[in-house]
């Protein structure tokens, strides 16, 4: 099997099993979470349309396109208080649809990861020889927890629907140089034994925090600081779960089926 | 350098280039698929199409991505 198909295979499998698992750990963690946000939410934005917001249908439950005027950057923002949901683009119903396309997002941002860390292993046995072990793999999604996870979420914490945040672009890029940043310094630590390298590793790790993530001067939001709260414990435990299953699985089925090409 | 050890040099970098030619056709099909996974993870957490936006609405909160 060539290596690329063994990379796809192994992401696809421990992708979709993880995607799906992860999918159940969020109904009871997140989940629950961002819809009591969204209530919160609803309730500030048909405090702010008067009567043409509270008039809308409960089954528009999804919607939040119309909370922090000031903030936001969706650019369609000024279609009139009675047409509330987002840019009128088409989402989701609640319940089974909804939970249904987040368990398929769930399962191709698994998958997404687990070909970044797939590729990563291939290189990695390919150099020493030896297929990496799922403990390897393991750590391997420990290091991917702390870039994806945990040094983006320093700056820029998870947040709930209703809360209002810098324009959404300033913070994507934040997040991606945040992310290069700590997986650079990481890698310099792990692979470059140096002292040179591991000064450069640790300014490369903090740099992205005191240039500082994008931010309002004052954020007003009713919803309660104790629902954010849980809700960044709730994100960051179950982005642990997620990637130490997705190293350690991504790892022993791709180790399976790369077995023919490193024998 | 005697014919023999000559020989054997001859022999060893006969079998390792292949190994070596071997050794980038991974390194290049690891970068393909990692681009891809970029790609797949980009789309789902970042794009700005609002049908993608609304469909992966409560994944992007979950996994902290910047969101609206």
């Amino acid at each position: 099997m060539s290596t690329f198909r063994a990379i796809v295979f192994a992401s696809v499998i421990s992708g979709f099993v993880v995607g799906l698992l992860v999918t159940a750990v969020q109904q009871f963690g997140t989940v629950p979470l961002i819809l009591k946000a969204e209530v919160f939410e609803k309730a500030a934005d048909a405090h702010q349309h008067d009567a043409p917001a509270t008039a809308q249908p409960a089954a528009a439950g999804h919607d939040h396109a119309d909370h922090d005027h000031a903030a936001h950057d969706h650019g369609d923002h000024d279609r009139g208080a009675g047409d509330h949901d987002h840019g009128g683009a088409w989402e989701p119903r609640d319940g089974f649809e909804r939970n249904a396309y987040t368990a398929a997002a769930n399962v191709l941002t698994a998958i997404g990861f687990a070909l970044l860390l797939a590729g990563f292993f291939a290189v990695r046995s390919g150099a020493t020889g030896a297929s990496v072990s799922w403990h390897e793999g393991l750590l391997w999604g420990l290091a991917g927890f702390a870039v994806f996870t945990l040094a983006p979420g320093l700056g820029l914490p998870p947040e709930l629907p209703g809360v209002p945040s810098a324009p959404l672009l300033s913070r994507q890029i934040w997040w991606l140089a945040a992310v290069l940043a700590t997986a650079g310094g990481l890698a310099l630590i792990v692979f470059r034994r140096t002292v040179p390298a591991a000064i450069s590793a640790v300014i490369l790790l903090t740099l992205p925090h005191l240039i500082g993530a994008p931010d309002l001067a004052n954020v007003e939001t009713n919803v309660p600081s104790s629902l954010t709260h849980q809700f960044v414990t709730a994100v960051t435990v179950t982005s642990l779960v997620f990637w130490t299953m997705l190293g350690g699985l991504t790892s022993a089925v791709f180790a399976r089926f790369d077995r023919g090409a490193t024998l | 350098m005697s014919q023999s050890q000559l020989a054997n040099a001859q022999t060893s970098a006969q079998i390792t280039l292949p190994v070596a030619a071997g050794q980038v056709g991974r390194l290049s099909q690891a970068v393909m698929a990692m681009v891809l996974g970029v790609f797949v993870v980009g789309m789902v957490g970042f794009s700005h199409i609002d049908v993608v936006h609304n469909a992966a609405h409560d994944v992007r909160h979950s996994n902290a991505f910047p969101c609206h």
